[in-house]
């Protein structure tokens, strides 16, 4: 299984296994990784998904659909061009050690 | 002698969010979770979406991995049956054993409401509450093509309807009511989806009650109308809404009245006991209503109050409700409420499928309704928190960012 590693806020690296066809998102919840919440359980709804892609990572997923995009400007702490909806990136063995940075908060 | 430990009834949503409120909130003494089900605690809203419509897994329902429970030191008791509550000696009776508490949170839940007429016990005729409906339910509709009736024109019925539409059955919707969610959105939004479905290919009969349900010679089941109509179907699935869970409060002496009453503290009757989730009818002092709410923010952000007043740093409920339904492509989000308004403005257009609708009470905001507008719905939520003032010449104009108004 894909190796998925979560760095919090305050620099905690957590390092996920997860299933190919999950998303970052519920790798995240399904192990308890504290800063993501995640409240629509994974709809492209809510924007308390929010992750920064490591700068390495970022060319290697998937297209965002416009309304991840239009999510993305509703996130607590303010998007860049790092920023993902973590529900929207779907687990493949192409990313296998990819890294994801939590924001402070997610609401 | 030990400190006796918090006992959570009821392992779904509601439930687990105590006990992990409760050890966030350093709570570190013994905790237990007891549910009826045998399967770890999983998120129900997929059950009616995803679940049926894209073949989840049920793995991936699970709100947590079983080392989570181990790694928190909360005692997951499944597939057992709490049959009594004693409040006076503080002690459950837990599969025929007796277990003492120190203090209680109940996060009992609801059941589907039964249908009552004639032929509702026959085969093919289901509710969709439990993994176990929904596998059933999935189970039938992985076979060929076939007739399905959904009785209850609300989120349950509308839900499996487009789902399995998605899937290729032929569907129709009975609805009591005159339309669509009654209960839960504003004519303009019935009225909305019931285009959608019928765009689509599903049949909504509205306005009618069931009579009964017959079985046909062939085996199938037909539905028979008030006004006479029938209505054959291969699968009928009822979503007439639900029941909370009050038996094990009620034998015991707290109150209820259509669930378990609380106070804004998510405090029961009894000073030892809290409850949370679909099983309350609890007070919002935001609104000031005493209302039941069968809802994912419900049960999270009430069982986080609960947790609080059970550590003993109280703290009223005073959340917007929220809540969302997939149905058709269509996501449907609402924010507060959508009845008691004089007066709506739109953002969007219903004809391009992306609209919001803003109610209001004279010139207060007290809710929006949003398809496929998810970023108006997050914004709302919190224009609704703050009491914001919402001008309508900002509302109409899509140029315009509702978040300067924050």
């Amino acid at each position: 299984m894909p190796n998925i590693t979560y760095v919090s806020h305050a620099d905690e690296r957590t390092v996920v296994e997860v299933p190919v066809g999950w998303s970052v998102m519920e790798g995240a919840i399904q192990n308890d990784v504290a800063g993501i919440v995640a409240e629509c359980g994974g709809g492209c709804a809510c924007a308390t998904c929010h992750v920064f892609v490591d700068p390495l990572w970022i060319d290697k997923l998937g297209e965002q659909t416009v309304m991840e995009q239009d999510m993305l400007e509703c996130t607590a702490i303010e998007s860049t061009e790092r920023s993902r909806l973590s529900c929207q990136i779907k687990v493949t063995s192409n990313l296998d050690g990819l890294i994801v940075h939590l924001p402070e908060n997610q609401s | 002698m030990a400190e006796l430990p918090i006992i959570v009834v009821g392992a779904g949503q509601a439930g687990l969010q105590v006990a992990e409120s409760l050890r966030r909130g350093g709570y570190d003494g013994s905790l237990a979770l007891i549910g009826n089900e045998k399967i770890l605690p999983y998120q129900r809203p997929p059950l009616s979406k995803q679940y049926l419509s894209e073949g989840m897994l049920e793995d991936r329902l699970l709100f947590r991995s079983s080392e989570y429970y181990e790694k928190k030191d909360i005692e997951l008791v499944l597939g057992q049956h709490v049959s009594a509550l004693d409040t006076s000696a503080r002690s459950l009776i837990v599969d025929g054993k007796t277990r003492p508490y120190g203090k209680l949170a109940l996060a009992t839940g609801a059941s589907a409401r039964p249908l009552s007429v004639s032929g509702s016990e026959h085969e093919g005729v289901c509710y969709l509450r439990s993994v176990d409906d929904a596998k059933y339910i999935r189970g039938r509709l992985s076979a060929d093509p076939q007739r399905v009736v959904a009785i209850g024109g609300g989120f349950i019925g509308l839900e499996v309807a487009g789902s399995a539409r998605e899937l290729g059955h032929s569907v129709t919707v009975i609805e009591a009511q005159e339309r669509l969610m009654a209960r839960v959105v504003s004519p303009l939004v019935s009225e909305y989806f019931r285009k959608v479905y019928r765009s689509r290919g599903v049949d909504i009969v509205l306005n009618v009650a069931v009579n009964r349900i017959e079985r046909s010679t062939d085996g199938s089941l037909i539905v028979v109308l008030a006004d006479t109509r029938t209505i054959p179907a291969d699968l009928v699935v009822v979503g007439i809404g639900s029941s909370p869970h009050t038996e094990l409060a009620e034998t015991a002496g707290l109150h209820c009245d259509n669930g378990i009453v609380v106070d804004e503290f998510a405090q029961t009757s009894d000073p030892y006991v809290v409850a949370a989730g679909d099983c309350t009818m609890h007070k919002n002092s935001r609104l000031g209503i005493f209302h039941r709410l069968e809802s994912v923010q419900n049960a999270v952000d009430q069982a986080k109050i609960a947790a609080m007043t059970l550590l003993g740093n109280q703290k009223p409920y005073d959340q917007v409700p929220w809540f969302w339904s997939d149905q058709l492509g269509a996501k449907l989000q609402m924010a507060g409420r959508s009845d008691g308004f004089n007066r709506t403005v739109m953002r969007g257009s219903m004809e391009d499928g992306e609209f919001s609708i803003f109610y209001f009470d004279d010139d207060v905001l007290i809710g929006v309704d949003s398809v496929n507008r998810p970023t108006d719905h997050v914004v709302s939520r919190k224009l609704l928190a703050a009491g914001a003032n919402v001008p309508d010449q900002i509302i109409v104009d899509l140029e315009q960012n509702l978040k300067t108004l924050l």
